[in-house]
């Protein structure tokens, strides 16, 4: 059995389901993250876990003991929030150690534990600072350090990063990362942002209408998407439409070109339609070896990115996406240009739904 | 514009008359105790009566008292609103204003009615029993200004997230009242206090009615029976007002301090 584990969980706001039969087995240590589009459950989920939200039916263990009718004060549990709440009446020391103090540990206890956690968390001179004296990255690097401090056994963060700025959000995610690493905690992690999940996980849930549609290693999702939505939600996808040839060998059409996918396609029908999916960088401008299917098209749009371009082909009909490096010595094509994509059977995907 | 500013000064000059001169004709009049020259006489008389001293420090206590009962009954009455019943607000609101509309005197005689010695909970029947009665009408009468002020504190706090993050770190309820959601209104219950102050001062009618012997119905006895004095008490019982209000000021002033720099 897990360390943590989520059976069942259901949740209704009066008659509106927003939580449906969410499964969810996480290992002792392990950094698993819920992705998915605003008001698809993920805040709800995190919620149940940590009791603000009374579960509707369904089972949540910690450790093997059942916390589903624990009150939130009683689970152990850390919890960081994209707000920060930081208590404005306590200095950084006494928010960091308000869990511990809460507790009744003795005051040596709870200041050597403070010490090590804002060394932790790289701000060891802020102990004496109020929170209307930090940046807002600081701010929630505090939180962070507040909610390790009473050792939880899980920890959870609701879009901690979401109200920093670029920069901060890139170098904190990392930090955060690092010290879940260090200190082995369970942790359960809550983004809409794709490159944050896939960047910072063991494994991601793709969440949409509050249904769990793949849960897998970042590697595992973004490359073998089993759902026609976890594809076109992680990362950017370009879909075609195909028409069905030979569906034991795996024969179809686009447009005028064939192509042979090479695997069975079980349940299409001879000229039926199937819909393929393509990654933008499995796609080559012009002839490229190993990649022996060609599509003719014309060079729709042109973006710059710095160090690589992204470029839409209008192929058929269908807007095509492609991305290339941006190499110093050759300008890309003009809009409007006649332009050879060329691409490998294997990696198109087939969607299912 | 010029015309503009002319009518503010003559509206200023128009207020500043209206509320001034009788303050200052009170003033001119306390100091007119001995013939012929100004003195302080009337005070002198007024700070050395020991019924002034007993009446003044009774009121005070009771003024102390109400203040902390009324912070420990709406503190945690408009936190939970704001957390768990957002929808009661209005409600709430509205039973906080009653004290505006429904008189003292009404207050004042369905208390008697319902605690005389008669009755299942015979409060003025003993003087600790009627102290406590006075005590709860003050807080009643003080109650539109408590709630609203502590209200207006607690939207300056994003309760429910302070209230959850306080949870996750194992705290039940009175520790999160007595230790985060009071310390962060404390200013606001401070502005609430010295409007309370200032209102159990210069009651009258409850105390006068549950005849106890507070500073509203000593100010009434002297005003009916000495000539100087009574001015001398107006003055001092007006200062004591504009010092509270001074103190509100300078309380909130402090509070807004802290929340530019935030
Ligand atoms: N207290 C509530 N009462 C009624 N409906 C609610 C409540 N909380 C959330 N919901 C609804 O439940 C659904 C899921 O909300 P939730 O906050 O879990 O979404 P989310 O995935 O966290 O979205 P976001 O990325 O915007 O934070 C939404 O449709 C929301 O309107
Ligand atoms: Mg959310």
């Amino acid at each position: 059995m897990a360390f943590l584990n989520i059976e069942h969980l259901e949740k209704f706001f009066g008659t509106n389901r927003v939580v449906k039969d969410f499964n969810l087995a996480i290992e002792q240590g392990e950094f698993v993250s819920l992705l998915g589009p605003s008001g698809c459950g993920k805040t709800t989920v995190l919620r149940m876990v940590a009791g603000f939200e009374t579960t509707s039916s369904g089972a949540i263990t910690i450790d093997g003991q059942d916390v589903t009718h624990l009150r939130p004060n009683q689970r152990n549990i850390g919890m960081v929030f994209q707000s920060y709440a930081l208590f404005p009446n306590l200095t950084v020391a006494q928010n960091v150690g308000f869990g511990m103090r809460v507790a009744g540990h003795p005051k040596s206890e709870i200041k050597a534990r403070v010490d090590e956690m804002l060394r932790l968390i790289g701000l060891p001179k802020l102990g004496n600072r109020y929170p209307f004296q930090l940046s807002g990255g600081q701010q929630q690097r505090v939180a962070l350090a507040r909610a390790l401090a009473v050792q939880p056994r899980v920890l959870l963060l609701d879009e901690p990063l979401s109200a920093l700025d670029a920069k901060i959000r890139v170098s904190l995610r990392e930090e955060i990362r690092e010290i879940q690493r260090e200190l082995g905690i369970t942790t359960i992690f809550v983004t809409h942002d794709q490159e944050e999940a896939l960047s910072m996980s063991d494994r991601v849930v793709v969440m949409n209408g509050g249904v769990a549609e793949q849960t897998g290693a970042p590697f595992e999702i973004y490359n073998h998407p089993t759902t026609r939505f976890v594809a076109q939600f992680v990362g950017t996808l370009n879909t075609l439409s195909a028409t069905v040839i030979d569906a034991k060998t795996g024969q179809v059409a686009v447009g005028e070109t064939p192509i042979a996918l090479n695997r069975p396609l079980p349940g299409a029908e001879v000229g039926g339609a199937i819909n393929l999916a393509l990654r933008p960088e499995v796609v080559s401008l012009g002839r490229k070896e190993g990649r022996d299917t060609i599509l003719a098209g014309r060079l729709a749009e042109v973006h710059f990115l710095g160090s690589t371009i992204r470029m839409r082909v209008d192929v058929g009909g269908t807007l095509i996406s492609l991305d290339t490096f941006n190499t110093p010595d050759t300008p890309p094509p003009r809009i409007g240009e006649a332009v050879e994509l060329s691409l490998a059977e294997r990696d198109l995907l087939v969607l299912t739904d | 514009m010029r015309v503009q500013r002319f009518w503010s000064i003559i509206a200023l000059i128009f207020g500043f008359t209206y509320f001034a001169l009788p303050l200052i004709g009170t003033l001119e009049f306390s100091l007119r105790a001995r013939r012929g020259v100004y003195s302080l006489d009337a005070y002198r008389s007024v700070l050395s009566d020991p019924q002034f001293r007993e009446t003044f420090s009774y009121s005070i206590v009771m003024a102390i008292f109400t203040i902390f009962v009324g912070a420990l009954i709406v503190v945690p009455t408009a936190y939970w609103v704001r957390l768990k019943l957002p929808r009661l607000r209005p409600v709430v609101e509205f039973i906080t204003l009653l004290p505006l509309v429904i008189p003292p005197i009404v207050i004042v005689f369905g208390y008697i009615r319902l605690y005389n010695t008669s009755s299942f909970l015979p409060m003025t029947g003993s003087v600790t029993g009627t102290n406590i009665l006075l005590m709860l009408g003050y807080t009643t009468l003080s109650l539109p200004y408590m709630y609203r002020a502590v209200d207006t504190g607690l939207r300056t706090l994003d309760v429910a997230t302070l209230t959850e993050a306080a949870q996750s770190l194992g705290a039940g309820w009175t520790t999160i009242i007595a230790r985060l959601i009071l310390p962060n209104v404390l200013v606001a219950v401070l502005s609430g206090a010295f409007i309370t102050f200032a209102i159990v001062i210069g009651e009258f009618v409850l105390a006068s009615l549950l005849n106890r012997p507070a500073f509203g119905p000593y100010m009434q006895l002297v005003g009916a029976n000495k000539a100087y004095e009574p001015a001398a008490l107006a003055v001092i019982a007006f200062s004591i007002t504009w010092i509270c209000m001074g103190l509100i000021q300078l309380v909130t002033r402090f509070s807004k301090h802290t929340k530019a720099q935030r």
